[in-house]
Formats: structure tokens, sequence, C-alpha cells
């Protein structure tokens, strides 16, 4: 169970909020509640991050203090994590600590702003650590606006030390909030898609990691080949398809793999192939494509009933179905038009239009979390793209092109996207498959290192 | 932390060492037979038995061919291969208890999911000609792998014409 307290302040008292109970086994319990300013000063720094390329901002992010070292480890690895999230965000960079002036046990009686103002530092992040009798860690941090020399945010969280890595994401969220106005997407998941071996014998598993890379763990074997992971709304639950082997024979079909259980399921037994599974918004069905008598038609099933409902009625391609995040509406592929294009229909399958008008193919498109825009995959003159246009089809922007970049998803606050990349295979079969993280911008492209190849990145919304 | 920067640099070097399709399809094609997933029926049979044995994946292979072709993004089976299917019909009428499952594949060229489509209706095209032509439907599965089992290694157009298939197999 997890419980959240949220302090107005220090005066006001609490207003404790109880979030949705949820399963037990993978949320930590944690407490966390607002550190007061020290003064009503009212802070004013803001990284406009609606321009293309920002310049980023620079922050210093202390070592959270400790008294003994058991904390200061804490204290030193929760910083290096605050900062590592902060400058992969590209919209901060973290100041050298080589050159800070003020120690972090001067800190804990707040900042000599002159101090870090002298190393251009714009915001500072200081916080502390203190094991309690209790065997529970309480980790208090500050953000303050250097030049205005205010507070702009504190927070005290009280969890299990085991939990040092979860609270460095969440203070991440709030300093990421705080300063450019828009929620964080640290405290979250990315699971895709394990690959190794060549071309014709490619192994592929299941595979969940932080949306930093660490606590990676494989969740299938790789006995059979799987595609397409998508996380449910609860962040419990993935959908994809697997080749299930019966009898000699490879069956692909869409299944359900719950996080907390590690239980797999076939989503229901279908008279024809179902692939191109994604959750509705409120995670209560499951939208896919099945293969019925030689037709691809999109298919909502609802997770209680297992009941079918088809969306799509036309001879062509209708796949990979996308809804809106207000679930009015869905964004799918069809080849009806001649070439695979994306396609918007009512969530009941009424007022089909077509909203992609470029040249050469479109793919995989996905909505945006903020509901504003479709990313998708083009395929144009022998090159692949990543791309966004507007829910309406206009204003198509490509953010990545090579020779083969696919299958874009979309952090939860909208503004970052992940995909992958695959190389041409040389003569023996040998390929890589990389994932990246791009700005929505086009700037700032990064790989997310993986123990193996990966592919078909799904980035989790934000773990409760 | 564990990110590396890209650099644009990087993705047009890129781009540049991947220019030349033609000029590997030899080299490639030629490897890419060997590591197919087609069985030689000649090394599996002993020589005391001259062919392969009647309603068998290695008298369908000899006798019929394994694999008929696709044009890019296409699914309607080409006048030059509608001779294998009509073959095919024929191998199944004189093998009547052999029953058939019909795999459809794509090239690497789109996405997985787009691919998993069109591989399915690849194998439906046969599956739908081979009615037409009389087979009995009970005989007849299909499934699509997409672009997951290519033939043919490599990243050429002489790999991707091979892979952009529809492949017969006896269970």
């Amino acid at each position: 169970m997890m419980s959240m307290q949220r302090f107005k302040s220090r005066l006001a008292g609490q207003s404790p909020r109880l979030a949705p109970a949820l399963l037990a086994a993978a949320v930590m319990a944690f407490a966390a509640a607002v550190v007061a300013p020290a003064g009503p000063a009212q802070a004013q720094l803001q990284v406009d991050i609606t321009r293309g390329f920002v310049e980023p901002l620079p922050i210093a992010i202390a070592d959270f203090f400790g008294e003994i070292p058991e904390e200061q480890k804490l204290g030193n690895d929760i910083a290096a994590v605050v900062s590592a999230n902060l400058e992969r965000s590209g919209l901060f960079r973290p100041v050298d600590r080589g050159a800070f002036i003020q120690d972090a046990s001067s800190l804990r009686s707040g900042p000599r702003y002159g101090d870090w103002r002298l190393i251009n530092a714009q915001a500072l992040v200081a916080g502390n650590i203190q094991l309690q009798g209790d065997g529970r860690m309480r980790v208090q941090f500050r953000l303050w606006d250097v030049f205005s020399e205010a507070q702009m945010t504190g927070l005290q969280y009280t969890t299990t030390p085991a939990n040092w890595r979860n609270i460095a994401h969440r203070i991440s969220d709030q300093i990421y909030q705080r300063l450019t106005g828009e929620s964080g997407y640290f405290t979250t998941q990315i699971v895709y898609v394990a690959e190794q071996g060549p071309q014709n014998r490619r192994i592929k598993r299941l595979a969940i990691m932080d949306q930093d890379g660490e606590n990676h763990r494989f969740l299938t074997s790789g006995n059979e080949t799987v595609l397409t992971p998508r996380f449910s709304p609860s962040t419990r639950e993935i959908t994809y398809l697997a080749f299930q082997r019966s009898g000699g024979r490879e069956v692909p079909r869409v299944y359900l793999f719950n996080l907390d259980t590690g239980q797999q399921e076939v989503l229901g037994e279908f008279p024809g192939m179902t692939f191109a599974p994604r959750f509705s918004t409120e995670g209560n069905s499951v939208i896919l494509s099945m293969a019925k008598d030689g037709n691809t038609e999109v298919y909502g099933i609802d997770l209680r009933t297992r009941r079918q409902q088809r969306l799509t009625n036309h001879p062509g391609i209708d796949t990979s179905p996308s809804y809106s995040p207000d679930s009015s509406q869905i964004v799918f592929n069809s080849d009806r038009g001649g070439r695979a294009q994306l396609y918007v229909m009512n969530s009941d399958g009424s007022n089909v239009r077509r909203i992609s008008q470029g040249k050469g193919s479109y793919y995989t498109p996905v909505w945006s979390p903020r509901g504003d825009l479709i990313a998708f995959t083009r395929q144009h003159a022998g090159e692949f793209y990543i791309g966004i246009m507007r829910a309406d089809g206009s204003g198509e922007r490509m953010l990545v092109r090579d020779y083969n970049v696919e299958a874009p998803t979309w952090a939860p606050n909208g503004r970052v996207l992940s995909y992958f990349r695959t190389t041409r295979a040389d003569s023996q079969g040998r390929i890589t498959s990389k994932i990246f993280t791009i700005d929505l911008t086009g700037f700032n492209e990064r790989e997310l290192v993986t123990p193996l190849d990966g592919s078909d990145p799904a980035w989790s919304p934000l773990i409760p | 932390m564990r990110f590396s920067l890209v650099t644009t640099f990087a993705a047009a070097m890129l781009l540049a060492a991947c220019s030349t399709p033609s000029e590997e399809a030899s080299t490639t094609s030629g490897s890419g037979s060997s590591g197919s997933t087609t069985t030689s029926s000649s090394d599996t049979q002993s020589g005391a038995i001259p062919g392969p044995a009647a309603g068998t994946q290695e008298e369908l292979t000899v006798e019929v061919g394994d694999r008929i072709f696709f044009d890019y993004d296409q699914y309607n089976i080409r006048a030059d291969q509608r001779g294998t299917v009509e073959a095919l019909a024929a191998w199944l009428d004189s093998n009547p208890a052999a029953t058939l499952t019909v795999e459809g594949h794509a090239d690497e060229r789109g996405t997985r999911e787009y691919n998993l489509a069109l591989g399915e209706r690849r194998a439906n095209s046969v599956r739908d000609y081979l009615i037409a032509l009389g087979t009995n439907p009970g005989r007849l599965s299909v499934v699509s792998f997409g672009e997951e089992r290519p033939a043919v290694l490599g990243s050429n157009d002489s790999a991707w014409a091979q892979n952009r298939r529809s492949a017969f197999v006896v269970n």
C-alpha cells in the first residue's frame, strides 16, 4: 500500500490525500511532505522549453548531507541519479561539483547565494539523509533560485533505504516540474524487446528497466519470439505479441503479462491471428488487429468479459490502433488508400478520416499523452523517419531520419520520445538495434544503453 | 549516466556507409541461400530410395517448390508465381492425406506490425487461390511471421525480393 501525505505548509497543517490502493508487491511505501521555505520571496526562475533549442540551465546539485557513512553514501547516490536525470533531459547542465565553494554540511543552514552565483549556478539543489531508529530513511531536499535568493520547493520523504533510487527519481520529477512548468517523467520504466543473434535466428525477449536503464531485468526466456510490448495505464501490466509454440507450430497471439505476479496469459481464443495490441486509456480494454478470413480489422477486446467489438470495416489492412488520451478517438494505420497511411476514427468506429498526406508510407501512429500530437514512423524514398503531426494531420515534422528507425513511444509528459534504430544487415545477417530518446523539438538524441540489443520500446506512465 | 550522446555526424556517416545496395547483392545472395530455411533433401535421403517419399515436405520442395515471391508491399499473386500455386494444388490433390501450413513473410522494409498484416495477406492470397483451385479449406492453415524469419540474410534488394514470400510447410 502506498500513502502519500502533502503539507501545504508547516503553518497550514496537513491535508492528507490518499492515492488509490495499488498492488502491494511492487509499490514501495513512502510518505512525502513539503519542506517550507525560509522566507516569503517568490522565485521566478523558469526554463523556457517552448523554443526549439534550449541552452541548458546551469544547476548545482550538492551531495545530500548525512552524518554517518551509510547516510553519506545514500546522499551521494541520490544526488548522482538526480544529476544524471536532469542532464539527460537536455534542459539542465549540472555544474561541476569540484567547483563548489559551500559544502553540504553548511548548506543545512541555507545557501550562501554569493558562493553559487560565483560559479554561475542558477539553481541549487541540496538535501540531507537521516536513517531513523525504525530502519527507515528520511530524505529532505530543497531547490533554490540562486539569483532571486528564494526557495522554489522543498520536500521530505520517509521510506526504506532500499527505495533510494525511486526517491531520487521523484526528487528529479519535482525539480523538473518546478523549473519547466511541465510534469517530470523520471519515475517511469521502459519495457522493450531485448535482441541478440543474426537476422534469421534472432532471439527476442521481453525486458524492463527504469527510464535511465537501471534495474534491468528480463521478463521472458527467449524461447518464443515476442514483439511490441505496451504498458497498461496502471503500469503493472503489459500487453504484447508472442509466437507461441504448440505442436511444432508457432502461433502469433496477443498476451498479457502481470508485472506483480509474473503471470502471462493469452488475451483470448480468437478465430484469427491477433497482433498490434494497446491498452485503452482507462485500461479496461485492449485494441488490436485481428485477421479473420484474410482481412485485418481493428477490434476492441473488453478485458473483463473478453468480448470483442469490431471497430473498422474495410477490405484493406487496418492495424496499429492507438487511443486518444480522452478515449474519444482512435488513430490507426490502413492501406485502404493504396499505400499505408494514418487515419483517425471515433472510438465507436464512425467518422473515419485520413490525416497523413505526405509521400511514402506512414505506420505505427501513437497518440501523445497530452492529446495534441501523434507520433509515427514514415517510410519514403528508401529511408525511415520518426515524425510528429497534430491530431488533424497538420504541422507534420520529422525528428529523425535513418536507414531504419521505427516505433515511437511517448514519455508520459508528452515531451520526450523513444524509438529504435536498426542497422543494415551484413552478408552474415549481423545487425544491431538500439533504443534512443529524443526531445520533441528534434534535439538531444541519446542512446539508451541496454545489455543486449533493444527494440520496440514502450514508455510507462508515471509510476504512482 | 548510461546514455551516450549521438552526434548528427555519426548519423550522417552511417547514412553514407549504407548507400550502395546493388554491389553487395551478389555476395549476399550466395551466403544467403546457405542460410535459408529450405531443407536440402538429397542429404537427408539414403542412397537406397530414389527421390523423396510421397506426401512429404521433401517431395513438395523438389517437385513443386516450397515458396512463391511477392512484389514490394503487394499481396496479389504475381503472374510468374501462379504456376507454382497451381502445381501445389495438384500436389495436394495427389496427396490427399497431406495438410499444409501456408506461411506469409515480409522483407524488413516496413514496420513490424504492418509486416505481420502484410504476411497474413500473402498467406491468405495463396490459401484463397488454392481453394479456388479446389483444395479443401480444412487442409489449409495460415500463419504470418511478418519480417521475423528472413530466408535470405542481408539488407539489399536481392535479399528483400526473396524474403517477400509465402512458404508451404507440410504438417
